[in-house]
């Protein structure tokens, strides 16, 4: 299969085909049907999408409407990574047997539910028995299409409906499990974070994903103005300030090396171009009771939980290079 | 927020009337994983268990929450899940685990029509064989079927009891329909519930043999505890290839529920002895049923009904009882025909049963439809 030979401008992306197109009907302001678009846009031919149970899922095919142009298989929460095995091995066979010649990329899609919590297992093994895919976890950070229920991607101190903020409780009370690094830890061709707020740099990193040889995971930052309570318009702004205060900071690994991407990398150059976390946290309904006085505290935590983390990373980086 | 709803009238929804029932009836644990249409019940538990000294623990998946609702219940705390039909399917291997040792807790299964993820928000009623036979092996289940949201509350009470007497897992089997309504109910004084407690074991009691229902202790109560869904004798020691200990702890453990299928039976009945036309239904369809019973007799036929608010051990009697009289036993459900054969094996050709099946988009059987058939039914008689 040939390697990157277009260079991801914004002329260049648009002339590519959707294939994923209107007619979905995810929210107004969506971040993840954003994800979806853009790495879409990143495919190289014959391309196969599994999908978990999910907000995407569900937006993506209503009656009478589907938003895919490519094949497209829905299996059960947990379910994604071991289609996409099953998928990527037939696939293989035919190759061998000499009944399929063309080469065919496969893309399983889930959200943090399906990938943090109930799909660990299957996308542990799928990328330990080391399949040609592309795992893609778009992140909006709680079950938002059950009701705003916590999962394993909901960060520290978040009201969701299984995590209500009230009197005694202020949020979640766990971290947001690293599950980036986690895949890192399984020594996969490639792993990385990319945002809907740079959509170049999430489109070349969905292509890199692609083109290694065995397993890839892309760990998308999508807001959800639903669940985290914001106005439709400033989805993109929030993901941006997610990477601007290093909540979410862009890095890709590979064969376990880290590296950062521009738009982290900057920070880490000009650590006074760090912001601080309230500046991200007070955009969203779901942090509001941090700011009515008595929770100083945590945040205070969270802005701890980012640096250590933000530090481990750069320490990570420096290792590697 | 006081430790039990007040008594008194309430308007309410029928999940979170589960909920407050759970609280009464004194479960102090619940874990689950979101799930429409019975999300609700994690949603009202997460704010209200933690005011009681209770915990609300959202796992990983319905495996996970099975599992921790069997260890909690070990650890001595009365424990519920609740989920709908994709999560109940991951949840058999445990239910069988938790019949195999003996562990009692509540698993709400909120029906949605299935299989697989089938019409997430849209009611169904395909699970009442899963409820029977979905755990591998040999098995009783106790299952409930609540009607109404002051059944939501009855029941749940009802379910808790159970497992702690029979010491099994005990399902109440809902529908999207009959968690999400929004009824009248009205809410006994706490002292006016019958709430069953756990007994522990003497010293030299068995707990998993001798006695029917064994006595059963808690971890950390001091006792030589060990647990296992391995074949195990009276003592708890694992014996996986004797075949007695294996005969004598099975029979037990299905005996014990089918020795009390007419204590567990449980039905409204109407007009049973007199009527040419029987109806026999459960959960949200029966709701249709009250009406068409109403539209029938003002046109003169003789109808009568059988609810069953037990499923499993499946009430016979009160079938035998019904098809006494009636000649024709109309069941209808929200599946294809789960219900109806168990009815047919028991009428055993006394009456003509007639099956009434719709699935899909939540859609109901209306009374008309019921009437329509009764009426059909009546005239080929």
């Amino acid at each position: 299969m040939t390697a990157t030979t277009w260079k991801f401008t914004a002329k260049e992306i648009v002339e590519k085909p959707e294939l994923f197109t209107s007619g979905h009907r995810a929210c107004a302001g969506c971040g993840s049907a954003i994800a979806l678009r853009q790495i879409m846009k990143a495919t190289r031919g014959p391309t196969i999408v599994t999908n978990a149970t999910g907000c995407m899922e569900v937006v993506s095919t209503i009656y009478p409407y589907t938003a895919w142009k490519v094949p497209w298989i829905h299996t059960a929460f947990e379910n994604a990574a071991a289609n996409a095995s099953g998928i990527e091995a037939a696939l293989k066979a035919m190759k061998k047997k000499g009944k399929l010649h063309e080469s065919v990329d496969v893309i399983a899609f889930a959200g943090d539910g399906g990938t943090f919590d109930i799909g660990l297992q299957a996308l542990s093994g799928a990328v330990e028995r080391g399949h040609d895919f592309l795992y893609v976890l778009y992140d909006n950070e709680a079950y938002m299409n059950t009701g705003i229920q916590r999962s394993g991607g909901t960060p520290y101190g978040a009201s969701t409906t299984t995590s209500p903020a009230g009197k005694v409780l202020l949020g979640k009370a766990q971290l947001k499990k690293p599950i980036a690094d986690i895949m890192v830890a399984h020594e996969i061709p490639y792993a990385a974070t990319a945002s809907i707020a740079y959509w170049q740099d999430l489109v070349r990193k969905a292509r890199k994903g692609l083109e290694v040889e065995g397993p890839a995971f892309l760990h998308v930052f999508s807001p959800c103005p639903r669940g985290w309570r914001y106005e439709t318009n400033k989805t993109i702004e929030i993901a941006r300030l997610a990477t601007e205060t290093c909540v979410f900071p862009l890095w890709e690994a590979k064969e376990g090396d880290y590296s950062l991407s521009p738009q982290s990398k900057i920070i880490a150059m000009k650590p006074e171009r760090k912001k601080p976390v309230t500046d991200y946290l007070k955009t969203q309904g779901r942090f509001r009771h941090l700011f009515k006085g008595g929770a100083e505290h945590m945040l205070q935590d969270i802005q701890k939980i980012v640096d250590k983390r933000w530090s481990r990373l750069l320490r990570r980086i420096r290792e590697g290079s | 927020m006081p430790e039990y709803l007040p008594p008194g009238t309430y308007f309410m929804q029928g999940n979170k009337a589960l909920t407050e029932a759970a609280v009464t009836a004194g479960c102090r644990f619940f874990a689950g994983y979101p799930i429409t249409p019975a999300s609700e019940i994690a949603e009202h538990l997460a704010t209200r268990l933690p005011q009681v000294g209770g915990v609300m623990v959202q796992m990983e998946d319905e495996i996970a929450s099975l599992a921790s609702v069997i260890g909690a219940s070990w650890a001595g705390a009365k424990s519920m899940t609740a989920t709908s039909g994709p999560g109940f399917s991951l949840m058999q291997e445990n239910i069988g685990y938790a019949f195999m040792t003996e562990t009692p807790c509540v698993i709400v299964d909120v029906q949605r029509a299935g299989p697989s993820t089938g019409q997430a928000t849209k009611a169904g009623q395909g699970d009442v064989m899963q409820a029977r036979w979905g755990t591998h092996g040999d098995f009783a289940s106790i299952v409930l079927a609540p009607n109404s949201v002051q059944e939501m509350f009855d029941l749940t009470i009802r379910a808790f009891n159970l497992a702690e007497e029979y010491r099994t897992p005990v399902i109440l089997l809902s529908d999207e329909i009959t968690s999400h309504m929004r009824e009248q109910i009205t809410v006994p004084p706490v002292d006016q519930v019958v709430i069953r407690e756990r007994v522990p074991p003497v010293d030299g009691e068995e707990f998993f043999g001798g006695a029917l229902v064994p006595p059963m202790p808690s971890v950390g109560e001091g006792f030589n505890l060990a647990v296992t869904g391995s074949t195990h004798n009276e003592s708890g020691i694992r014996f996986t290839a004797d075949a007695k200990v294996h005969s004598t702890l099975v029979s037990r453990l299905v005996r014990k529920i089918e020795d009390a299928a007419r204590k567990l039976m449980d039905c409204e009945t109407y007009n049973v002895e007199r009527c040419d036309v029987g109806f026999v239904s459960f959960g949200c369809t029966s709701r249709a049923v009250y009406e068409a019973v109403e539209m029938l007799e003002k046109q003169g036929i003789n109808v009568g009904s059988v609810r069953l608010k037990t499923i499993w051990p499946f009430p016979e009697k009160c079938i035998h009882d019904l098809a006494e009289k009636a000649r024709v036993v109309i069941v209808p459900e929200m599946n294809l025909k789960q219900i109806f054969y168990e009815v047919q094996r028991i009428v055993n050709g006394a009456a003509e049963v007639v099956p009434v099946n719709k699935i899909g988009g939540g859609e109901m059987v209306t009374p008309e439809e019921l009437c329509f058939v009764a009426k059909e039914s009546v005239e080929k008689l």
